[in-house]
């Protein structure tokens, strides 16, 4: 597992992608249902693209591919994002 | 379209006619992987061929290594611009995999243990285009390089070729595999540069 990183290293390529961070997000895995922060996702990568998993049973959750002028998202492998918001006045 | 240089001498390395476009020379080997390296012990091994009927032929790490071996020297290059030339590779020809299977598919899905998938065409792994390696630089392959065994197809972009291979299924379509799901290109030529959907 040397490649190894956390969800914190999707910060600045979702923070360009959605105009919140979302490394506070929390999302629920596909496969074993856990709901974990972005930001405690495990990730591989950057290149060929950032891979996160779910911590608790390494299914890919999010993959994310960054070509020059474009990117992909696939959040195929997970069941929802909860991302936090400002709350009304 | 051969594009193998098998037995590579230095003479032509100052042009470097074997470069493709966009790719720049290297001498590490870097270790790039979208999961955690699966360690899989040789006497669990295995390598499945599932043709479109579902039928599955499969051989064991003792009956993979009884097949007949060729050692090689091609050039590889991987979609994130590293080439790495004269690489030297011993393993089993898919020729000698498909020589006594009968299918009608014209693509594969490969499969890898820990999940990886690519789409292959068949035709881009027969007549000495493609093999199942499991020695690098007379070296059995490290686990973070694919070891016990990975795919090489050297005339497509690396990522085609499958570290940790235990696995070939017969689609009569082509259907995209885990990076090419995610804007990878479903061919990956990279004489034509084919990195990303649309190249
Ligand atoms: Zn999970």
């Amino acid at each position: 597992m040397s490649s190894e990183v956390d969800g914190n290293a999707l910060g600045g390529d979702l923070a360009e992608i959605f105009a919140v961070d979302l490394t506070g997000a929390a999302v629920t895995c596909g496969g074993c249902k856990t709901v974990s922060a972005v930001a405690a996702l495990l990730v591989w990568g950057p290149a060929p693209g950032l891979v996160a998993r779910c911590p608790e049973c390494e299914d890919v959750v999010l993959r994310l591919v960054r070509a020059p002028g474009q990117a992909w998202l696939d959040l195929r492998g997970a069941v929802s994002v909860r991302i936090p918001l400002p709350a009304p006045e | 379209m051969s594009i193998i240089s098998p037995g590579f001498g230095g003479r032509r390395r100052s042009s470097r006619p074997d470069l493709p476009p966009g790719q720049y020379l290297t001498h590490d080997f870097p270790v790039l992987s979208a999961g955690p390296t699966p360690r899989v012990p040789l006497d669990r091994w295995s390598f499945t061929v599932t043709d479109e009927l579902g039928q599955k032929t499969s051989w064991n790490w003792e009956e993979f290594n009884a097949l007949p071996q060729e050692e090689f020297t091609v050039d590889i290059h991987c979609v994130t611009k590293w080439s790495k030339l004269g690489t030297t590779w011993k393993g089993v020809a898919l020729d000698t995999i498909f020589e006594n299977l009968e299918s009608s598919a014209d693509y594969t899905m490969v499969h890898s243990y820990g999940g990886y998938t690519t789409n292959v065409p068949v035709e881009d792994l027969l007549d000495g285009k493609a093999w199942i390696v499991h020695t690098f630089d007379g070296e059995p392959l490290h686990p973070e390089h694919g070891g016990p065994a990975r795919l090489l197809v050297p005339h497509l972009y690396f990522w085609k070729s499958a570290k940790w291979v235990n696995g070939l299924q017969m689609i009569p379509q082509d259907e995209p595999g885990f990076w090419e799901e995610a804007g990878y290109h479903m061919y990956g030529d990279p004489w034509r540069e084919q990195r990303y959907q649309g190249d």
